[in-house]
């Protein structure tokens, strides 16, 4: 069939997934900015209150205090993740016996959702804490320590996948043309590799920037916010202002619209950055 | 290259529709994981006469499934459908959020107490000409706001601090004992006296702790942060003369930090271990036989029977801080439990609300279910007909006891805390105490969330109406003196 036949089926093919994305997507969006906007105990009963929501959410101390836990939590943890992950590809690349057995291991945390990686996580910090008569959450020092390991453990070896494909897409005829050319493995790894997985580079720090900065399962089945809301990321936050706060329903919305805001300019402002380093071949 | 990114971007691209699913999958969990939790039953039978039906969402996770049998008894014998769900363990507010914005919202659900009651008052219908609101033993029992009742208590609870009767008289037998029996226990003093003494003794006694655990999780906070805190704002409000204020001074609390105190420091694990310490593990220190005293309330029974104990073995003693006239204090009684009706169901749905009701509280499968099955003392008239519709409980029977002693029973003022975010703040604060040393320069911070704090959150919740005739209406409520309060915590029961 040529082009010209299909486009007749144009809406058969496009419509149920356009449907599907209006009623998942586009509707919620609307409503959640919205009701950003109002007053209300549940969503059908709004009262527009105009921008009081948003004046209310900067007097509240814990919503800075989480805006600052959670830039902090994303800038460590993307900046360990992918060295970790790079580093791990790096060696899984170089031929080593069992790396096809390496890689399912590393790969393997991926498949345990969040909630449970937290409670295990939790009791194996408790575990080894409690030896100094301490816990998890005697801290949110100790919280964040904690979300960063369970973090790296977790998507360590997601980014580790993508980063082999990367490095096995660089063209070997370059890496011995490098070699030839007397360069050192450094230099091969500074000028040659890394440029060449550039691509790799932008999907793995965007996908790990978003997801610290959404990360809410984790953070609340390993510490809850303890102790008093102090190792409370956004998302937490914004969730307990939603459903822990009698009459601040539209704030934890005006909360939720900020934070989708910050998160879409940081992710848009890193993909330009990093998209801008690719080399084509 | 080119291939690669491809790949590449199909990858992103798939990535993103997973997160688009699991995030959808996460926000459907609220409530399936709470309806995991929870038992949904609707009797197929064919809907009444006026073809009504009742939709209960019922706050109390220990009481599920004799809730669901009632139903089907109701049902069985009316042909009503009535429909009951639970809300999972601290999910109530979430789920009620979620089930009134749907059709088919419940007809019947809870509020806590004046508080929560600001959210919902638009919703309650008006129970004032109903037999419900006409059987009940007086208006402390009820949520009474511009006149209408909005809502009605269903179940009166006591706390107070829990001991282990065969252990205590062990004490009691030792040399030195400070104390021969428990009546000697009046007054803050001697219990500080006996349980440093008990402390001191642990190993004698084979026991780990005078206390259990003061865990500071979220599923034991609440008996701190709500429960503990009620005392000094009950001696203030008493010393006052007042019902609810707008800016707490905190003129007890030295001695909210003595019982604090008295409790982290001769409890069965050290203060800096507090902020993991969960209400199961409060619960197997007491039930194991590990510690002697336990501050919860009537709610605890079945786990106490469930863990072994006996009802000779369980008795209660009221919480003394040290305040003037202590002697004569009882235990701390009140209800956090109240039943409204959704004022926006249709007229055929309300009525049947009402008829479902007035048969719990009227007839015998009804009284029996709740005062035998489920273990509640109500504040009805109707269970005061035959003494089988009393509750068969040790903890309750402790509390009766003081009542007929003569001892005052301490008001549940907490239901006057002007918002969850007070208690978290307290919370944290009592937290940062037990885990820096107990210093003076800690309880500040304490002094602060107390004080400081109530005034910041009173003057949000009331401002923080928008709609201006909300303030006033609400103080009505509180006046009403209604006594209870918002404890999701209750989840832990």
């Amino acid at each position: 069939m040529s082009k010209k036949e299909l486009r007749p089926y144009f809406p058969l093919f496009a419509l149920p997934t356009f449907i599907a994305f209006i009623i998942g997507f586009i509707v919620p969006l609307g409503l959640g900015m919205y009701l950003s906007f109002c007053k209300f105990t549940t969503v059908n009963d709004a009262v527009p209150v105009g921008l009081k929501n948003y004046s209310d959410m900067f007097k509240d101390p814990e919503f800075i205090h989480a805006l600052w836990y959670t830039a902090l939590f994303a800038i460590v943890s993307v900046v360990t993740i992918n060295f970790f992950g790079f580093a791990i590809a790096m060696l899984l690349t170089k031929g080593i016996r069992g790396t096809n057995l390496f890689r399912t291991v590393f790969f393997m945390p991926n498949l345990i959702g969040g909630i449970v990686l937290g409670y295990i996580w939790q009791l194996i910090f408790n575990g080894i804490l409690a030896h100094f008569d301490l816990t998890l959450t005697f801290s949110e020092v100790y919280g964040f320590w904690g979300l960063v390991i369970l973090m790296n453990w977790q998507q360590i070896g997601y980014v580790m996948i993508i980063y082999i494909a990367g490095i096995q897409n660089v063209p070997p005829e370059l890496i011995e043309a490098a070699k030839i050319d007397g360069a050192t493995g450094r230099q091969i790894l500074g000028h040659v590799i890394l440029p060449m997985v550039m691509p790799s580079i932008t999907i793995c720090t965007f996908i790990t920037l978003t997801n610290s900065f959404k990360l809410f399962d984790q953070n609340l089945a390993l510490t809850n916010g303890l102790p008093g809301n102090r190792s409370e990321l956004l998302s937490l936050n914004i969730y307990n202002t939603f459903y822990g706060r009698v009459g601040f329903e539209g704030v934890g919305q005006a909360k939720a619209v900020v934070f989708s805001l910050i998160v879409g300019v940081i992710a848009i402002i890193q993909l330009v950055l990093t998209h801008r380093k690719e080399v084509q071949q | 290259m080119k291939n690669l990114k491809k790949g590449i971007a199909l990858a992103m691209a798939a990535s993103l529709s997973v997160c688009v699913f699991a995030g959808c999958e996460s926000g459907g969990n609220t409530g399936s994981s709470a309806s995991t939790g929870s038992t949904a039953t609707t009797a197929s039978a064919s809907a009444g006469a006026e073809g009504g039906k009742v939709y209960y969402l019922n706050f109390k996770p220990e009481q599920a499934d004799q809730w669901v049998a009632l139903a089907k008894t109701y049902t069985d014998q009316t042909g009503v459908e009535v429909k009951v769900e639970t809300a999972a363990s601290g999910t109530y507010e979430e789920q009620l959020k979620s089930e009134m914005a749907k059709s088919g919202a419940p007809t019947l659900f809870q509020v806590n107490g004046p508080v929560e009651l600001a959210a919902w008052t638009d919703y309650c219908y008006n129970l004032k000409e109903t037999s419900l609101y006409q059987n009940l033993k007086s208006d402390d029992f009820a949520l009474i706001k511009d006149d209408e009742v909005k809502g009605v208590a269903y179940v009166i609870e006591t706390y107070g601090i829990i001991y282990n009767k065969t252990l205590l008289n062990k004490y009691f037998e030792t040399d030195g004992a400070k104390a021969k029996s428990v009546d000697e226990i009046n007054t803050f003093d001697k219990l500080k006296e006996v349980v440093e003494d008990i402390q001191a003794k642990k190993d004698d006694l084979g026991i780990k702790g005078a206390f259990t655990s003061a865990g500071m999780d979220s599923s034991s906070d609440w008996r701190f942060k709500t429960h503990l805190a009620n005392l000094p704002i009950y001696y203030e409000y008493k010393a006052d003369g007042i019902d609810s204020t707008a800016a707490i001074k905190g003129s007890y609390l030295d001695n909210y930090r003595a019982i604090w105190d008295l409790y982290i420091n001769n409890a069965t694990c050290e203060p800096s271990m507090l902020s993991a310490k969960t209400g199961e593990d409060a619960a197997a220190d007491f039930g194991l036989g590990e510690a002697i005293f336990y501050q919860n309330g009537t709610w605890e029974y079945q786990n106490c029977i469930d863990a072994g104990l006996t009802d000779e073995e369980l008795g209660m003693l009221p919480i003394y801080i040290g305040a003037e006239g202590e002697e004569n204090q009882g235990l701390c009684t009140g209800s956090e439990n109240y039943w409204c009706v959704n004022s926006k169901s249709s007229e055929a749905d309300i009525q049947a609300t009402l008829d479902f009701l007035n048969w719990v509280i009227t007839s015998d499968e009804g009284r029996t279910a709740m005062a035998t099955d489920m273990g509640f003392v109500t504040p009805f008239k109707t269970f005061d007909e035959d003494a089988k519709y009393q509750a068969n409980n040790a903890l309750i029977k402790a509390a009766d006891e003081y009542i007929a002693n003569g001892k005052t029973a301490v008001k549940w003022n907490f239901s006057t805390i002007p918002s969850e975010t007070w208690k978290n703040n307290v919370g944290a604060a009592l937290l940062d105490y037990a885990q820096n040393g107990q210093t003076d320069e800690a309880w500040e911070g304490v002094k602060k969330a107390f004080v400081d704090g109530w005034k910041t959150e009173y003057d949000a919740a009331h401002s923080g109406e928008a709609a201006a005739e909300e303030a006033p209406a609400e103080e009505a409520a509180e006046e009403a003196g209604a006594e209870s309060m918002a404890v999701d915590e209750n989840a832990a029961q």
